[in-house]
């Protein structure tokens, strides 16, 4: 059975006794960022993916594909949200080496728990803790450049804050992650180095604004460790998210993700679609 | 990335010279305008088949004024509210997330028809977001 297949079968078997979501505020939630969890383009937030309220459950899915000078990353995935308080994810990332040939696939599974707050109408920010498995499904690369591992887990906590009307008006969101790791490129290029397995507390970032009910523009930024000696940088990017209704969002963004396995200057287009099924 | 922090501090900083200069209130339109959201906002309970059943058995010209007197004085209008108090209001409810966060969606609904700019409906929600916890599970 493929990935997307065990997803179906997974979100089918699931009985749903409770009202689809759609009670948070449009723009609040919706997007999954490109490990599979709700968040932004490629940092996690304390949101959930759904518009799921205490009472509700909602189903997310989506595709993310980013276009580099080398290589193309994409990414399909699926999330459950429960009662705004659990968000169980599964994505699977496939990343092309247009260059020199050949692809490498990573299956991830992740778990995250609101623990405190809500992002709107809280005085502080929400927090929740959350954790990604990470399996590599091609490992020869990987071990090649010297990692210590095919498969791996994050652990991170997340702190995130909506202002209404914080800047001129506008509403201002903001996100901050402390993500501890041993991932090489998310995972992609294995996990640690035969000489250095160690986990490493990573912080990543995101503000944004949204200009209206449909339309946030915002930047993100995200620590990586560089464990293979490969000068692994850390990423950014800025983004323009268009929120149509709670049923679709598209995000295009400018992604610049350093070097990659060599080579330098990963720059290029992101461009995500998703969507709330449930 | 530094560029856009700057520009939204820049901006946060213009945004606390600006509000000094009127209250929220006059930039909404003042006792006119009040009225028209809160006439669209009763519009829109009205045909909401979920948050209808709530105001069953209340006096709507009441709720009219008393929502109109409320919103004067959160926005600076010089109002003082004279009406019962949230949780007194709510009591018996048992007002949901869900339900809470619908209402505010009709809100927007009714800010929109009235024209209110995004920027003024997002303040005015701030104002009336603190109320919030008085008026759930109640």
């Amino acid at each position: 059975m493929t990935l997307l297949q065990r997803v179906c079968v997974l979100l089918l078997s699931v009985s749903l006794p409770v009202l689809a979501g759609s009670g948070k505020l449009t723009g609040t939630a919706g997007l999954n960022q490109v490990e599979g969890s709700g968040g932004g383009g490629i940092v996690p937030w304390a949101t959930l993916s759904g518009y799921d309220t205490d009472s509700e459950v909602s189903v997310n899915a989506f595709l993310t594909r980013v276009n580099l000078d080398d290589y193309r990353l994409q990414v399909a995935g699926a999330s459950v949200s429960l009662y705004d308080r659990v968000e169980l994810s599964v994505a699977r990332q496939t990343f092309d080496l247009t260059t020199i040939g050949g692809d490498i696939s990573q299956n991830i599974y992740g778990a995250k728990v609101r623990l405190w707050g809500d992002v709107v109408y809280s005085d502080l920010p929400q927090i929740s803790a959350g954790v990604q498995f990470k399996e590599l499904q091609d490992d020869a690369i990987a071990y090649a450049l010297g990692s210590a591992d095919n498969s791996g887990t994050d652990f991170y906590v997340s702190a995130t804050k909506v202002h209404l009307g914080a800047v001129a008006g506008y509403n201002l969101v903001w996100n901050l992650t402390a993500r501890m790791t041993n991932a090489n490129q998310m995972g992609l290029l294995g996990f640690g180095h035969t000489a250095d397995d160690d986990y490493e507390v990573m912080m990543e970032g995101s503000v944004g604004v949204l200009l209206n009910r449909h339309v946030a523009v915002g930047a993100e930024y995200r620590q990586k460790p560089d464990n293979l000696g490969l000068g692994e940088e850390d990423w950014w990017d800025v983004f323009v998210t268009y929120i149509p209704s709670k049923s679709f969002n598209l995000t295009l963004a400018w992604a610049e993700l350093g070097s990659i396995a060599g080579a330098p200057d990963q720059n290029g287009i992101y461009l995500s679609l998703g969507g709330q099924l449930w | 990335m530094v560029k856009l922090l700057t520009g939204i501090f820049f901006l946060l900083l213009l945004n606390g010279c600006a509000s000094h200069n009127q209250t929220l209130y006059s930039e909404l339109g003042g006792k006119q305008k009040v009225e028209e959201i809160v006439n669209n906002f009763v519009t829109e309970i009205e045909y909401d088949p979920v948050i209808l059943p709530y105001f069953e058995g209340s006096d709507i010209d009441r709720f009219r004024a008393k929502l109109e007197e409320q919103i004067c004085m959160v926005s600076g209008g010089g109002c003082s509210y004279t009406g019962d108090t949230m949780e007194q209001v709510h009591a018996g409810m048992n007002i949901t997330e869900t339900h809470f966060n619908h209402t505010v969606d009709l809100l927007i609904n009714a800010m929109d028809k009235s024209g209110v700019p995004h920027p003024l409906q997002n303040r005015l929600l701030a104002e009336l977001a603190k109320m919030r916890g008085q008026m759930l599970y109640r």
